[in-house]
């Protein structure tokens, strides 16, 4: 993986000195709080309901062993031992103090990590396939491009005050497991003819107006990458809306713009933007490529070892196919029922690092669904992890089942929130689990957020859950049909909400209206979904009907 | 100021630990809402409230919340002051068997 050279270690150093003088500065008066807000948020730190929290960059979910145990380290020493992972690559730290924090950042960036950009109107970490490098069905290594964005955008002076805040997604894969539709530009590696070149696609986003991004170029040769974001992001600094925080996302200008409009500006740009780079990006680029060799070879069998049904469970949901035939991509589920969807205690992030160290190359990454991968695991070894993981309480079957559920932090935390996600993940999970249903019904994504802002990507779910407050009352509307990968969806409302006691009943009627509705355990909810609509699904919600296939 | 019901407490964030904080009788900052000053006139919610802003120097964001009596104290109004006294529900749920 990237390690920091001269100039990054350099950069992140001079910033924590920066924010540990103005701490001092807050601390002693110096700065006001409406001075000093936007420089802690520049540095990543909130203030939320009940605390402060630190939000981390994990830069495309890469992680190696040692940082991963400076994540402990910071838990344990300057937060409550535990962590959560976001649905953007992040990690939370969910009760810093303030005079605390610097030495955080110290810490940090004593193994190359830092919270610059994880706040504020800029581009935010750029999120990537947590398989990249490993997978199967990768086309091209996401990660040199993702890196060579975290370079270009960290500290870019010309856009450190966009008029909204920024994301990026990357993905290599056919699939897309990094929801590229959904963020502000989203990168698919393709090739075409012997070329590499990327889809790219602009004005995604979730929130109050969610859309799916539109194709802006359909082949964008790979050399031409940054020229051509740059040359996006430049008109979106100058054309995006800055007379309401609503409209300001890149989304809405494509919306009120339109598409063709903003691509002829963008090609404009382009030709300038491609002149001026003159080459140096690509310089860059072949160093950073350089940390992203494959692992050194470690040939093993090409089966998997007998082993306990608990364990054979396991493999049959939490593994993914590797590009090599005697390796496995591990998921570690954070997801065990009952527990706090993305939420990691410092002791479990030592046995994961100490996994990564012995039997995964030293490689670990974070999904966008809140778990953590181990991308190269010799499938001989698997028994071993699994028996490791099983003694750390992280050995839950679920990837990817209705239990693995996406919940932002709601109104336990955030102070953006709405309503409780948490409490309704862990009985959703806690549910399902006493039904002992899941692993018939099969993958399906339930998403959970507790506000309109959608950090729980509600929208591009199976089955979505967006929790409000009503006359002061949680009350929870459920999207139905959303879909994140590359035929990607909004999800549609199915009509008014459910109390707090009646969602996990509602959701149970929808996975079962499923099973009912489904010709075969193949056709995924997405397909059923297609093939007959809300209609079924709403009969059972609100009739107290069985579900019946009209179509 | 003009929406808040009366009765209503003054409210914050400490500046150190971000803990929330209320103020109480004496002018000081509790992180019990049991201890706050109830205030029951406009003007003088006024006062306390321009007051807490200006101790910049010990908490974040002063404001004034609604509250009504209670059997141990003033209860919040509001659903989101209501967790916010609570705390998070899911404190140590995420601490679990490999501890």
């Amino acid at each position: 993986m990237y390690a920091y050279a001269e100039f990054d270690e350099d950069f992140v150093r001079a910033r924590v000195r920066q924010f540990r003088d103005q701490v001092e500065r807050r601390i002693d008066g110096r700065l006001t709080e409406d001075e000093f807000k936007p420089l802690r948020l520049m540095n990543g730190l909130y203030l939320q309901l009940h605390a402060y929290m630190l939000r981390v960059a994990i830069p495309y979910g890469t992680l190696n062993s040692r940082q991963m145990r400076q994540l402990a380290m910071v838990a344990d020493r300057w937060d409550r031992g535990y962590g959560h992972f976001t649905t953007r690559q992040n990690i939370q730290f969910n009760w810093p103090r303030l005079r605390d924090v610097p030495d955080m950042l110290d810490a940090l960036a004593d193994v190359g990590m830092h919270a610059i950009q994880t706040s504020g109107n800029c581009v935010r970490n750029v999120t990537a396939d947590p398989f990249a490098g490993a997978a199967a069905d990768e086309i091209a290594d996401p990660r040199p491009y993702a890196e060579l964005l975290r370079q270009w955008s960290t500290d870019h002076p010309e856009f450190q005050f966009l008029p909204r805040k920024f994301k990026i997604a990357i993905t290599g894969a056919e699939e897309d497991r990094a929801v590229t539709r959904a963020h502000d530009i989203g990168l698919r590696l393709l090739r075409q003819g012997g070329e590499t070149g990327f889809e790219v696609s602009i004005g995604g986003g979730l929130g109050r107006t969610p859309m799916l991004g539109r194709v802006i170029r359909a082949f964008l040769p790979e050399a031409d990458l940054l020229p051509y974001v740059e040359a996006i992001l430049g008109v979106y600094n100058r054309l995006g809306r800055r007379d309401n925080k609503y409209k300001a996302r890149i989304k809405i200008a494509v919306h009120e713009m339109g598409l063709e409009t903003l691509r002829e500006l963008v090609e404009a740009r382009f030709v300038k933007t491609r002149a001026e780079f003159g080459g140096a990006d690509r310089a860059m680029l072949a160093g950073i490529a350089g940390h992203f060799a494959p692992p050194a070879s470690c040939h093993g069998p090409e089966t998997i070892p007998p082993g306990s049904p608990a364990f054979r469970a396991w493999c049959d949901t939490n593994l993914t196919r590797h590009r090599r035939a005697d390796h496995a991509i591990v998921t570690v589920s954070l997801k065990t029922p009952g527990q706090v969807p993305g939420d990691v205690t410092a002791a479990q992030m030592r046995v994961l690092a100490d996994l990564a160290e012995r039997y995964g190359h030293d490689d670990l990454r974070i999904s966008h669904r809140q778990n953590v991968v181990l991308p190269h695991v010799r499938k001989a070894d698997l028994p071993a992890v699994f028996e490791a993981l099983a003694g750390a309480g992280l050995a839950a079957a679920n990837a990817g089942l209705v239990s693995d559920i996406i919940a932002c932090p709601g109104l336990d935390y955030c102070a953006l929130a709405t309503a409780r996600s948490i409490p309704v993940a862990q009985r959703i999970a806690l549910r399902f689990e006493a039904l002992k249903l899941e692993h018939e019904v099969g993958p399906l994504r339930l998403n959970i957020s507790g506000c309109i802002n959608a950090c729980g990507h509600h929208h591009v779910a199976d089955i979505g859950i967006l929790g409000l407050e009503r006359a002061g009352v949680e009350t929870y509307q459920m999207t139905l049909g959303g879909d994140p990968t590359v035929t990607a969806a909004i999800g549609e409302r199915t009509g008014p909400g459910f109390s707090s006691d009646e969602i996990v009943g509602a959701v149970e009627r929808i996975v079962l209206a499923y099973l009912d509705l489904r010709r075969d355990a193949e056709e995924t909810f997405a397909e059923v979904f297609r093939r007959v609509g809300l209609g079924p699904f709403q009969q059972v919600l609100y009739e107290g009907g069985e579900a019946t296939d009209a179509a | 100021m003009s929406r808040i019901v009366l009765p209503v407490v003054v409210t914050a964030n400490d500046l150190f630990d971000g803990d929330p904080v209320w103020l109480t009788p004496g002018g000081n900052w509790s992180r019990s809402l049991a201890d706050a000053e109830v205030i029951g006139e406009a003007g003088l919610a006024e006062t306390r409230l321009a007051a807490a802003v200006a101790q910049a120097n010990r908490v974040v964001g002063a404001y004034l919340a609604g509250v009504r009596p209670g059997p141990f104290g003033p209860c919040p109004v509001e659903f989101r002051e209501r967790l916010r006294v609570r705390g998070p529900a899911i404190l140590t749920s995420g601490l679990c068997a490999a501890e």
